[in-house]
């Protein structure tokens, strides 16, 4: 099976600042990638260069369709990618404020999808809102409730239940466990790693944190300088980095 | 069109030649794009901006010498907001003007469709205050057009979501969204729904002019105009218990007013033109009895 997603040759630059340099990779379906790095890296640039949220000054990335057909992402109309994004994709944001729609209530955050996509039967789109709520572990009777009455781990959760409804295959995520408590962040990972292989979802997930790196994703890409400098299983990579860099941001962790 | 100076000194409805040219060619392109959202070069007007200052530019521009004008505000011809757009084409275009919705060929109207039914030379210009029907939930201007350009309507219907997850209905009473010939979602002004199917399928062009946010939009003749909603939860319009208590007309939007300071109300017409053309007719409500008002024959 060839890829779901494939990017070859991957640079942009603001100004004389080089975000990312020359960045190639393969996802296959059901795969999750983490790529990891220090802040300034160009893995969040990276991850908007995938998404199609930042246009490359060089580089293709190729999505290969339900149908089967790979299309380059970047020559996508503005209707087509659209599309792409709210229904074969999701992406979680750090900033829940950002990825969720805060003055309206879970369950209309979780079925705005739907409603995108033309459900118009208000009792079914309620009752899989219902659904998602349990399945991302929030009680369904806080769905009348806007998300400004949350704690930060069930915004998160709604987050990825207003994601995931349309089923999609792909999803970023960027650091979506950073901010949050050390007890809310396990059960997040938790959750996270469940509906991962419970749907076999492919993900591309940003963060600086290693040990979330290692308990969710199955390669590793690390960045510097907005290069990839060391790829991998993440179990090789972690336990046996080549590059100095590399070492030095395994050791760190071990001495946190 | 013989364009002559009124006594006031202004050119005929106020607006110079070049300014209502200008706002024509917004019309024609709202009019060719059934509820696109036209931008144009507003003007300042002598009146502040929520006396409908979009729609007093869009009626400058459609008006001509030999038309009648009738002005209408949340259905009455008497308000202060109505009667000053009057005199102020009284004075500066030197038109005709009536209170009679049969007799007007330009009728600029505030929170109202008229009760009768509209003729093909009849126009209805609406005052908007607030033009984009996506506002509500998604405040930048730059995403909204890329919403409509594209659409992506789904929105709209988060919106109607959250009202009958918090009221169990559908509660938006009024500015009603409505889906114009299959195409573009228009938000047709503070008119209560309850007018909303009048402005499907109408004989009359209909205008909308909206002065601080610069847009104009147009419902064409005959146009198809859908009100949204979800397949469990159908639009409906409001209903209301008894007829009107002066003309006994059913089927129409009322007003309650208030009769005393102990509790009593009655319902009555909205449309005070429509309400009295009744009254003329003969039709009588519970409050007038049997007796003629005014001496009128019955
Ligand atoms: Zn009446």
């Amino acid at each position: 099976m060839s890829p779901l997603l494939c990017a070859r040759g991957l640079s942009k630059s603001y100004g004389p600042r080089v975000a990312c340099s020359g960045v190639s990779l393969d996802l296959h379906e059901g795969e999750v990638l983490a790529v990891v790095g220090e802040s300034g890296s160009g893995k969040s640039t990276l991850l908007g260069l995938l998404a199609t949220e930042i246009a490359p000054d060089a580089g293709q990335v190729n999505y290969r369709f339900r149908d089967g057909t790979a299309r380059d992402l970047h020559t996508l109309s503005e209707a087509e990618r659209r599309l792409l994004m709210r229904t074969d994709w999701g992406f979680i944001r750090q900033d829940a404020m950002q990825g969720l729609r805060m003055p309206v209530s879970a369950g209309g955050n979780v079925g705005e999808r739907l409603m995108a996509v033309g459900h118009r039967h208000y009792g079914n789109i309620r009752e899989t809102a219902e659904d998602w709520l349990s399945r991302v572990e929030i009680d369904p009777g806080r769905i009348d409730d806007t998300p400004k009455t949350f704690s930060g781990g069930m915004r998160q959760r709604l987050q990825i239940a207003r994601n995931l409804v349309t089923h999609p295959r792909l999803v970023f995520m960027d650091e979506p466990t950073s901010g949050l408590d050390v007890s809310v962040q396990a059960r997040l990972l938790d959750l996270i790693r469940g509906l991962v292989s419970e749907l076999g979802l492919a993900v591309i997930i940003v963060t600086h944190d290693l040990a979330v790196a290692r308990l969710l994703s199955h390669r590793i890409m690390v960045m510097k300088g907005g290069r990839a400098i060391e790829a991998g299983l993440t179990d090789q990579v972690l336990d046996d980095p080549r590059e100095p860099y590399t070492q030095l941001l395994v050791s760190s962790v071990l001495a946190a | 069109m013989n364009e002559t100076a009124t006594a006031s000194g202004y050119n005929f409805a106020y607006l110079d030649e070049q300014t209502k040219r200008m706002i024509r060619r917004a019309i024609l392109k709202a009019i060719a794009i059934p509820g696109y959202q036209v931008p144009f070069a507003s003007r300042e007007m002598p009146m502040p901006y929520g006396w409908g200052t979009g729609g007093v530019q869009v009626t400058a521009a459609v008006l001509g010498p030999d038309d009648t004008l009738k002005v209408i505000d949340q259905g009455s011809d008497d308000t202060t907001n109505a009667v000053s757009i009057r005199k102020f084409f009284e004075r500066t275009a030197g038109v005709k003007t009536t209170t009679k919705t049969t007799d007007a060929s330009v009728i600029q109207t505030r929170h109202r469709v008229p009760e009768e039914k509209l003729r093909a030379d009849q126009i209805l210009v609406y005052q908007v205050p607030i033009p984009e029907p996506l506002r509500f939930l998604e405040p930048r201007e730059t995403e909204t057009r890329q919403l409509h350009a594209l659409a992506e309507y789904g929105l709209m219907h988060v919106k109607l979501y959250e009202d009958i997850a918090r009221h169990g209905r559908i509660a938006t009473t009024y500015a009603y969204p409505v889906e114009v010939a299959g195409r573009y979602v228009m938000d047709p002004s503070p008119v209560p729904k309850f007018d909303n199917p009048k402005i499907g399928d109408c004989a009359a062009l209909q205008l909308y002019g909206a002065g601080r946010e610069k847009r104009i939009y147009a419902v064409p003749p005959h146009t198809k105009v859908k009100s949204l909603d979800f397949e469990d939860h159908p639009f409906r319009v409001q209903t209301f218990r008894e007829p009107c208590a002066l003309c006994a007309a059913e089927d129409v939007y009322l007003d309650e007013v208030v009769l005393d300071d102990r509790g009593g109300r009655m319902f009555v017409c909205s449309d005070t033109d429509y309400c009295e053309q009744r009254r003329t007719d003969g039709h009588r409500g519970k409050m007038l009895g049997k007796v003629p008002l005014g001496g009128e024959a019955a």
